[in-house]
């Protein structure tokens, strides 16, 4: 997914006075919520962490709404308009089993530990070298990824409004800024949910009219067979987006490389979408969290991915670059040229809000991680322990203002750079891979000590590192993307033989001091969860919702097989 | 949990009800005035602003279902100290 590259008088949607009514009463109400979540606010952790109160359909749905951002939107519908069908894999393998796992056996040791983050999980665990490292790795990359969010929601607005970037970015920034400062976390979550449906008013009629444009489901498979591209109507092997001609290593690369290695390492230690389910209110909801979440990230690839098919056959500009021919846009484009194309009035204006809800729906979600990592991991736990509660929600108000301007001044870094997006896309999953592999090795091997968490980490992402310099250098000669699976699992496997090693040379920690934390000693009643009053019922079970959304996937693949 | 917070709940289930709610209602209204022959064959034949609408319509009625039927629940005083002495709290 490379930077977009728009060309501003192609692009430029029609929108009209009733469109941007719609657009102004959807902000409107976006800074409501931020001012109605102010009201419940009175400790750091109601600002942080939304005091725990969250019901599981609320986290559930921002679980998905923090990841559906800018780069998810744009990127995916591009990838469908490139690939077809085989993009539902990001979906399918590269999500839900990750996403099950999570709700399922890693859920009862974070939210049991009452760990408020992730790296403070890492310091109960390990020691509080593994935290800073970890803190001060995420705050970076959080930092890092908000501009580049903040960046495309400036480039879209430019392009399809015409303003310019230099009022755009700010603005965008201004209005994140003021829902998380005054309602924090809960000012987040909730505006979150609204975002994932409007994000939905978005997809749903533009899915629903491209279709009926190219003659529904077959009209649409006709159109693609007739330009030789029958590939793009099954998911396996996926030779085309692995660009590994091999079927079976092509299928191998899939499995393991994202659904095993990339995918797990994202959903189950990124603090972005931990911190969701660690903000419910109980461990049946904070179980349920990724799971409930799990639902629609296996249907959404019906509203991004067809889109982006119907887009490369109807809309000129792309059909000519899929035929090979000159052209002055990018797949990246897909989503607005469809827009463009089948929205009439009216329904622009949803749509406008709906693209722009998702790009601060990305950008929120760096900027309240990120000042839950900064305030609880490195303020109150290094630089400047032992003051009271109020001190503390000061310094998580102050660090989300801090945190929005460096997104400002990161988004202006990320203009000047064409790769960025792929490149931050790289070093996040580097840093997200070796941590996976600690916490796997962590949480099922007691013996493991401190020393091993913090040295697997730091040497997993140097390994990462080290691979992603070989393939940009072109030493090793692969695609982007095969190099950033095999980036990954030579993090993963190097953070474990270094803290395989590591372990065997430091000094266990206390077995007193691990009980919740490590697997087999902890006792099976205290990773239960209660099963009264709210969290009654079969259909509150996260075991049973798991099987269910993991048959709903096969399913899905058995359609598109 | 503290009745704040589900005065909070209870206001996110109505301002998305609110939000469709008034987006279903102009789209439907504009839906039946406004469909010309232009928008409709931009979107294939199908009367995209009507139907946008009506699914906004009925989106909006069931969160407002849903408050109705399960409102918010002013937690007792002794849920109330529960919640206060959790750890975290």
């Amino acid at each position: 997914m490379g930077i977009m590259v728009l060309a501003q008088t192609d692009l430029r949607l029609d929108v009209s006075t009733l469109d941007y009514v719609l657009v102004a009463f959807y902000f409107v109400l976006v800074l409501g919520i931020g001012l109605i979540a102010r009201r419940s606010i009175s400790s750091s952790l109601d600002f942080l962490l939304s005091g725990r109160s969250l019901p599981a359909w609320v986290t559930g749905l921002a679980f998905i709404a923090a990841n559906l951002g800018a780069i998810e939107l744009i990127g995916m519908t591009a990838n469908g308009a490139q690939y077809g069908i085989p993009t539902v894999h990001y979906y399918w393998v590269g999500a839900i089993p990750a996403m099950v796992f999570l709700g399922i056996v890693m859920m009862p040791f974070y939210y049991g530990s009452k760990a408020r983050s992730v790296p403070e999980f890492l310091r109960m665990r390990f020691n509080p070298t593994t935290q800073r490292v970890n803190a001060v790795s995420f705050a970076l990359a959080s930092v890092l990824i908000a501009g580049v969010n903040l960046f495309s929601l400036g480039l879209v607005i430019e392009a399809l409004l015409g303003w310019p970037l230099q009022v755009a970015i700010p603005l965008a920034a201004l209005v994140v800024l003021s829902y998380t400062f005054f309602g924090g976390l809960s000012a987040a979550i909730y505006n979150e949910v609204l975002q994932f449906f409007v994000i939905l008013a978005l997809l749903i009629p533009l899915t629903v009219a491209g279709l009926a444009r190219v003659g529904g489901w077959n009209g649409l498979k006709e159109r693609i067979t007739e330009v030789g591209g029958v590939e793009e109507l099954s998911s396996w092997p996926g030779t085309t987006l692995t660009e590994i001609p091999n079927a079976f290593l092509s299928v191998l690369g899939i499995v393991f490389g994202l659904g095993f290695v990339l995918s797990f390492g994202y959903w189950t230690t990124n603090f972005a979408e931990v911190q969701r389910a660690l903000s419910a209110k109980s461990m049946s909801a904070a179980r349920r969290t990724p799971i409930i979440g799990a639902f629609p990230k296996a249907l959404i690839p019906l509203v991004i991915v067809i889109p982006g098919m119907v887009a490369a056959v109807l809309v000129p500009q792309l059909t000519t670059l899929k035929a090979g021919g000159e052209s002055d846009v990018t797949y990246n484009n897909s989503l607005s040229l469809l827009m463009g194309e089948v929205l009439p009035n009216g329904i622009l204006g949803v749509a406008v809000a709906g693209l722009l809800a998702a790009f601060m729906a990305g950008m929120a979600a760096n900027v309240s991680s990120l000042n839950t990592v900064f305030t609880y991991d490195l303020w109150q736990d290094w630089i400047r322990p032992g003051r009271e509660d109020a001190y503390y929600l000061r310094v998580g108000r102050a660090v989300t203002v801090i945190g929005c301007v460096l997104a400002i001044g990161t988004a202006f870094i990320a203009g000047s750079y064409q790769n960025l997006m792929d490149y931050i896309q790289s070093l996040f999953s580097f840093f997200n891979a070796p941590l996976f592999a600690i916490f796997i090795l962590g949480l099922f091997w007691k013996r493991m000590s401190g020393t091993a968490g913090w040295t697997g980490l730091v040497s997993g992402t140097l390994a990462a590192i080290v691979v992603d310099v070989l393939v940009r250098t072109g030493v090793l000669a692969v695609s982007a993307q095969a190099g950033a699976f095999i980036g990954a699992s030579a993090a993963f496997v190097f953070g474990i033989a270094v803290a395989a090693v590591v372990t065997v040379v430091t000094a266990p920690k206390p077995e007193a001091e691990l009980v919740g934390l490590v697997w087999q000693l902890t006792p099976k009643e205290s990773r239960r969860h209660e099963t009264t009053g709210d969290d009654a019922g079969w259909f509150r079970s996260p075991v049973l919702l798991g099987g269910l959304v993991l048959a709903l996937t096969v399913l899905l693949y058995l359609l598109v097989p | 949990m503290k009745a704040s917070t589900l005065a909070a709940l209870f206001d996110l289930r109505s301002v998305i009800a609110l939000l469709f709610g008034v987006y279903g209602l102009v789209l439907t209204v504009l839906g039946l005035a406004a469909t010309s022959p232009a928008d409709l064959e931009k979107a294939g034949g199908v009367a995209l602003k009507l139907w946008t609408g009506i699914a906004m319509l009925v989106l909006a009625a069931v969160f407002v279902l849903w408050v109705w039927l399960r409102p918010p629940v002013v937690p007792s005083a002794s849920e109330v100290a529960d919640a206060e002495s959790r750890p975290g709290h």
